[in-house]
């Protein structure tokens, strides 16, 4: 299955925040979104997320989302989302409950993706009891779960430190490698983009627009921080990222 | 300049933590109410309290001893334990019920709020009367008295607890496709517990306060009764035996809460 942008834009109130955006998220490939702060990132991912109607233009589904798919368009949230009453295991199972599945279909899978995020031991325990990481861990292990068509993240290593981004983004890379999932995977965080972007689009400041798309052909496994190509694109949207926050800069002081 | 040579004084930063998170120690409420007891005893014995003011803690417990051993006691308890019972059951399930639909819908909202703020203030006890022309004179009046009082408060408090319920839980729900009662019952309820629970304390404590009203106004048994009679024939022993068990009650609805809070609530940080 396939999503295509179809020239959107959605405003609120007198405030436009997206204007005429075109996008198209191929299947297996990871979509990065970087742009300014209040550029409209997050609700663009609410939109193709549908959770919320779109102003003018559409979000298109293309194609059929495989049989065994519970969720077509699945959510990871920055701040993780969890019911912390809770425990990591019932908080997998909560988005299973709904299906006909059956108790031992259903135990199944969340040992299985409890053991894909390398959760098995934490099962039993409630959400305030683990780390940020670990947290963020449950959240993609309940979005794997649903078997999604494509996974919609919101800067989801966003509250983590440095090392645990690090950790996670392997974590990422090797989940990739595995199986590759569809993702649209929206980050301020430039590195972040050039490590898990098939494709990485830059947003203009508000109202968003695309400013300009790269696209990196290097196979995930394969890139790694010292990557001087990695290296060149990250300066150069750095450079387009740099325009657009000083531009933004400028027009609240002319207000 | 032997003081520059000297070596600097040396001590441990002066701690400034702890506090504002007040423990519960067992045992101590007890001791502070003994001690009180203790005080009044010896107060009237010695004379400087006068006995038309307080009566004695070992007569309003020798009390006790006789309305154990006439079978009094329960035939006051029970009445009003079952009144407090019922008429709280139906208060509490329809003010969280009400309280649900505030908090979910707008017309709900927009039709309800005002008028549980114009009941809110009515004092229930004045309805009394109405409620006996509207239910008779028995048992139905007190239930609805009592269902009264405790609803409002109840429907307060789940309403608000509804509006607290964190809402990225509630969108990320929605965005995995849960249907709407599923939400509900697994995102909204347990999110809106401590506001529920906590609401119920006060609830229930009202409750009880019109239970004795309702009592004191027409009935042959029930605590409230037997505190009126109490009352009018200045039987200091009688009217004191009667306001400890409201007290007990008190603190037993109150230990119970705290139970079921420990309980439900125990995710909470
Ligand atoms: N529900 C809403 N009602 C009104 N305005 C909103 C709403 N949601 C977002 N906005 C406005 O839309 C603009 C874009 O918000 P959005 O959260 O999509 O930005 P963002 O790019 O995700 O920013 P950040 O990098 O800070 O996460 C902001 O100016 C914000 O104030
Ligand atoms: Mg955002």
């Amino acid at each position: 299955m396939e999503l295509s942008v179809e020239r959107l834009s959605h405003g609120y109130g007198d405030v436009e925040v997206l204007s005429d955006i075109d996008l198209r998220i191929p299947q297996g490939r990871v979509l990065c979104i970087v742009g300014p702060s209040g550029c409209g990132k997050s609700t663009l991912l609410r939109l193709i997320g549908g959770l919320e109607r779109p102003g003018r233009g559409a979000v298109m589904q293309i194609g059929q989302p495989p049989a065994d798919c519970l969720n077509p368009l699945t959510f990871i949230f920055q701040d993780f989302a969890l019911l912390p009453w809770r425990s990591v295991a019932d908080n997998v199972s909560l988005v299973l409950e709904d299906h006909r599945l059956g108790r031992a279909a259903r135990a199944r899978i969340v040992a299985d993706v409890l053991a894909r995020t390398r959760l098995s031991d934490f099962a039993g325990a409630l959400p305030r009891q683990l780390s940020g990481g670990m947290k963020q861990r449950v959240a993609i292990a309940r979005a794997l779960a649903v078997n999604p068509a494509v996974m919609l993240m919101d800067e989801p290593l966003s509250a983590l430190d440095a090392q645990t981004r690090e950790l996670l983004i392997d974590d990422l890379i090797a989940l990739w490698t595995r199986q590759p999932f569809t993702a649209v995977y929206v980050t301020h965080n430039l590195s972040e983009a050039v490590r898990l972007g098939h494709e990485i689009v830059v947003l203009s400041r508000r109202p968003g627009r695309i400013r300009e798309s790269v696209t990196i052909d290097t196979p995930l496994a394969e890139r790694d921080m010292a990557d001087a190509e990695l290296e060149r694109r990250q300066k150069h949207l750095w450079a387009l990222m740099r325009d657009e926050a000083r531009a933004a800069d400028a027009e609240l002081i002319d207000d | 300049m032997t003081e520059a040579r000297a070596e600097p004084r040396k001590r441990p930063v002066p701690f400034r933590g702890g506090g504002f998170r007040p423990e519960t120690r067992r045992g101590l409420g007890a001791v502070v109410l003994i001690g009180l007891l203790l005080v009044i005893e010896w107060g009237v014995a010695a004379g400087w309290i006068s006995p038309l003011t307080l009566p004695r803690p070992s007569d309003v417990i020798a009390t006790f001893g006789a309305l154990h051993e006439t079978g009094m006691l329960y035939a006051h308890l029970f009445p009003s334990l079952s009144r407090l019972f019922m008429g709280a059951l139906i208060g509490v399930s329809a003010g969280i019920a009400v309280g649900f639909m505030i908090g979910l819908f707008t017309y709900a909202r927009a039709g309800l709020v005002p008028l549980v703020a114009a009941l809110f203030p009515v004092p229930k006890i004045a309805l009394l009367p109405l409620f006996v022309i509207w239910f008779g004179i028995d048992e139905a009046s007190k239930y609805a008295l009592i269902a009264f009082g405790t609803f409002t408060p109840t429907v307060v408090a789940t309403y608000g607890a509804v509006d607290n319920v964190d809402r990225t839980l509630i969108r990320m729900g929605q965005s995995f496709g849960l249907s709407w009662w599923s939400i509900t019952r697994k995102i909204v309820l347990p999110g809106a517990m401590p506001g529920i629970l906590s609401g119920l304390r006060i609830s229930l404590a009202i409750g009880i306060i019109l239970l004795v009203a309702a009592e004191m106004l027409g009935a042959t048994h029930g605590v409230g009764a037997y505190i009126l009679e109490a009352g009018s024939l200045y039987d200091l022993e009688r009217l004191f035996a009667g306001v400890t068990i409201l007290s007990v009650l008190g603190i037993i609805v109150s230990a119970g809460i705290g139970r079921i809070e420990r309980r439900l609530l125990r995710w909470r940080v």
